[in-house]
């Protein structure tokens, strides 16, 4: 059976013996029954579901975490009178390729305050990003890299 | 205890909006007010909600500003993207401080 399915019919039984049919219960026994399997992995063989959701979840922390620390950059730009940007058009060469990782990529670039994605090229391997803080387009180009977009191919693939 | 929280939380919500909002005004160009405005209000806007489902305490509540943060987040980006593009398109100017731009001297010039 998919873990998946398991998963959902645990979180079914969590609420039944909860007593509570609830999405809260719900929500609360899809948790413990990912943990019972995830604890029961070995027994399922190769399923993608086990590697993927923490890499989701690091995923979602670490843009959280980018998208506060930008903002309080940007923000710290408005209230101060001088001007610290240094913008810039940057062309990021692309290692994403299907659609959906390109689209996916593109919006968390503009996300992220300080990035604005304008236009992908033609041929689908380059992204152009308007960025406020451009010290070293090879830097910039390496920290988008190496960052968002290396974890992206992670969860995705 | 709960209030003072959820206040925490709407503070630095609605404190974000004011310096999107400040922001419009004082950055140079469209490029750099599309990036310092959309940002911060789609921050601030999921701060002031995760304030308000903090205070009532509700699932129904809670589930409905989750629903909107995420909506928000996958709708916001693509806003901002369509009108830089079409910017950069209609030629409107770069900041005359804009240090580098790629896009202007790549090798296709399509689009134009």
């Amino acid at each position: 059976m998919n873990p998946f399915l398991f998963n959902i019919l645990l979180a079914i039984a969590w609420m039944m013996l909860v007593g509570e049919i609830t999405a809260g219960t719900f929500a609360a026994g899809m948790v413990v029954a990912y943990l019972i399997l995830w604890f029961s992995r070995s027994a399922w063989g190769e399923s993608r579901y086990f590697s993927k959701i923490p890499l989701v979840i690091m995923f979602v922390l670490y843009f959280f975490k980018e998208l506060i620390i930008a903002n309080l950059k940007v923000a710290f730009d408005i209230v101060t009178p001088k001007d610290y940007m240094e913008p810039g058009v940057i062309a990021v060469p692309l290692d994403v390729e299907t659609d959906i990782e390109i689209t996916l990529f593109a919006n968390f670039v503009t996300l992220t305050p300080g990035t604005l994605s304008i236009d992908v090229s033609p041929d689908r391997k380059t992204l152009y990003v308007h960025a406020l803080y451009v010290k070293d387009a090879d830097r910039f180009r390496n920290e988008l890299k190496n960052g968002l977009e290396k974890r992206l191919i992670e969860v995705m693939r | 205890m709960i209030e003072i929280l959820s206040g925490i939380f709407l503070l630095l919500g609605t404190l974000f909006i004011l310096l999107s909002a400040i922001g419009i005004l004082k950055m140079p160009d469209l490029y750099t007010r599309m990036s310092a405005t959309t940002k911060a209000s789609t921050l601030g806007i999921g701060l002031v909600l995760i304030g308000t489902s903090v205070y009532w305490q509700d699932f129904g509540i809670a589930s409905r500003a989750l629903a909107i943060i995420v909506f928000l987040f996958l709708t916001a980006p693509v806003a901002a993207h369509i009108i830089g593009r079409a910017a950069y398109f209609g030629k409107v100017p770069l900041w005359e401080k804009t240090k580098i731009d790629e896009f202007g001297k790549r090798p296709d010039d399509v689009g134009d």
